[in-house]
């Protein structure tokens, strides 16, 4: 019987043990796999012409810097667009609505974030596009920050549920402090709550933008495809091109082993290299607070 | 996705198509050993192997399928691969008819040649490509040439070639699209080897067909190119000519055979030798009015 038992208990603690390895297996995976097809790109393409600024693939114009350039616009309009509404969203659900409002706006969130991009996307040809182009006076609604609009939609749910959990973990003592000491209910959320739950928010902004330029089928509908160079504020209302619709758009048809083949795994790769930035810059930021937040406390 | 029209086929659809004419393969051995009256007439069934073109793979596939639904003693394998691929198999005499969206190279006959291959030609459809605008743009006729301008980034306002004055919005396929590389050389370098023009950087690549429908249907500054089956009655389709001065002609049936409107292209199917037996007889059945209604049906343009 208790041999059995502990027989159990070694199996079970293995299974977890493997999952937990699996994941940094198969990042460690993914990398290396992104390399080995991405790498070879620096021998067949020169760095100048990879940097230049005509993407043309069957004419052999491999310039990525448009396609960076149009990532990253319509990442930073997204993130301008999520952060503030999706912190406020989660404010206002953990500490200001009141209980009832609470069920029904976290369910329905919770719905938004589940809601398929290419849903989405459909909007954004039909209804979103359309309009924007009349009421901005554009030559084309479909643009980067058509794109962005969308995605900040996609991005808002993520940076909600996260923020609003770790709202939701700041010790109620900490409140009645604030309030004890004669804070507003504003000051306390602004100066206490907020501040506490500080590493928990940043979290949900990164996971927000990680969503965001991750995006993919949403943009290529919507933001028109255009390589520009996309370096002028005016950029955000013009068509872009971004990696992850160049590598969707284009993986289908391209012959395995090309030159193409390979630039579209490079840009993978620097896709990858971006998120892992946001995420190291985030978690720097998480680990000073936790620091000086012990430094205080001992 | 969107795009249930393209006749570009992914290397997703490619392989599809492979594993359905498989299948079709597989099951039409299994139903014979399994039925012995059928086996007998399988023992007799005919293989076509047909290969190439990406544009024409789903004609070529909507054929196989009505031709081996009349006559079940013959099978007919489709497969894309694009047009150099097609030939190339026939070169080397792996399939029986190869598919080809251009002419066959001196070159490649000259090689088939050397292996005792002698390709003959058979036009089986057309195919012509429309460019399109949005009715309310009072814009309705152009020449190559503006049209090569427009696109290359020359003209970049609808006055300067008898419009309103607004901005043009170039809409083109993905760079992947056959019909994208097609526009390329046909009207925007007009023909020519030597002219390394090339897309404006802010003409608009959309994913697929529908995507440069709905944004004509919706924009009085865009400017789209599509196949003539592809477009609809409520867009306005541009009638085109050759050269300044010339007739403008806009796409239809009768022009796209009488080769008065420009941008249009034949469709070609290569055999070895003249077609004998089954291959002649399916030849035949390709260009019967049941067969070319197919080819109406699927937005390409008859070849009779």
């Amino acid at each position: 019987m208790e041999k059995s038992l502990t027989w159990r208990e070694f199996i079970i603690t293995r299974l977890v043990q493997t999952s937990g390895y699996s994941a940094i297996v198969f990042v460690a995976l993914i990398f290396f796999f992104l390399l080995r097809e991405g790498l070879p790109t620096l021998g067949e393409v020169e760095s100048s012409s990879l940097l230049n600024i005509r993407w043309y693939p069957i004419e052999d114009h491999f310039g990525i810097l448009p396609l960076i350039t149009g990532s990253l616009i319509v990442t930073l309009g997204a993130a301008l667009i999520a952060v503030p509404f999706g912190i406020g969203t989660a404010i206002y659900i953990s500490e200001i609505a009141p209980r009832w409002m609470r069920e029904i706006l976290k369910p329905l969130v919770e719905l938004l974030g589940g809601l398929p991009s290419v849903v989405l996307g459909f909007l954004g040809i039909l209804v979103l596009s359309p309009f924007l182009r009349v009421f901005l006076d554009l030559p084309t609604g479909l643009t980067a920050f058509t794109g962005s609009l969308l995605l900040g939609g996609i991005a808002v749910p993520t940076v909600v549920s996260v923020a609003e959990d770790a709202l939701d973990a700041v010790p109620r003592a900490y409140r009645e402090g604030a309030w004890a000491l004669g804070a507003t209910r504003w000051q306390t959320i602004w100066r206490v709550t907020l501040p506490a739950a500080r590493s928990g928010v940043l979290t949900a902004i990164m996971l927000g933008v990680g969503r965001a330029i991750g995006e993919t089928m949403t943009v290529m509908m919507v933001t028109g495809n255009a390589p520009v160079l996309a370096v002028k504020l005016g950029s955000l209302f013009s068509p872009v091109r971004t990696m992850t619709a160049t590598i969707a758009a284009e993986m289908g048809e391209v012959a395995g082993g090309s030159t193409h083949y390979h630039v579209l795994f490079f840009i993978g790769m620097v896709l990858f290299l971006i998120s892992l930035g946001v995420n190291i810059a985030a978690s720097s930021v998480v680990f000073r607070a936790k620091k000086r937040a012990e430094r205080i406390l001992s | 996705m969107l795009d249930t029209f393209d006749y570009n086929s992914t290397l997703m659809k490619r392989n599809f198509i492979l594993a359905i004419s498989f299948l079709v393969l597989l099951s039409s051995t299994s139903c014979g050993s399994s039925s012995s009256a059928e086996a007998a007439s399988d023992s007799q069934a005919t293989y076509i192997e047909n290969k190439g073109s990406d544009t024409i793979v789903n004609l070529a596939l909507a054929w196989a399928e009505k031709y081996q639904g009349e006559n079940p003693d013959v099978r007919i394998s489709v497969t894309g691969g694009g047009s150099g691929t097609g030939i190339a198999s026939l070169i080397n005499g792996t399939v029986d008819i190869a598919n080809a969206s251009r002419k066959i190279k001196e070159e490649e006959v000259d090689e088939a040649k050397s292996n005792g291959i002698e390709p003959v030609e058979h036009i089986i459809a057309r195919d012509a490509i429309a460019v399109i605008v949005n009715p309310e743009n009072p814009v309705n006729e152009l020449t190559l040439q503006q049209i090569s301008d427009i696109y290359s980034g020359k003209i970049n306002n609808w006055s300067e070639v008898g419009g309103d004055d607004r901005p043009i919005v170039r809409l083109s396929r993905e760079t992947n699209s056959g019909t994208h590389v097609y526009f390329l050389e046909t009207v925007l370098r007009l023909g020519s080897k030597e002219d390394k023009t090339l897309f404006s950087t802010d003409t608009l690549l959309l994913p697929s067909s529908e995507g440069i429908i709905a944004e004509v249907r919706q924009n009085p500054n865009a400017i789209g190119y599509d196949g003539l089956g592809y477009v609809p009655d409520d867009l306005k389709m541009i009638a085109i000519a050759k050269e300044a001065g010339g007739g403008y002609v806009l796409p239809s049936i009768p022009t796209v055979n009488d080769k008065s409107y420009a941008i249009a292209r034949d469709l070609y199917m290569y055999t070895n030798g003249e077609p004998t037996g089954i291959i002649k007889e399916y030849l035949d059945w390709i260009l019967s009015p049941e067969a070319q209604q197919i080819v109406a049906e699927l937005g390409f343009v008859p070849a009779k």
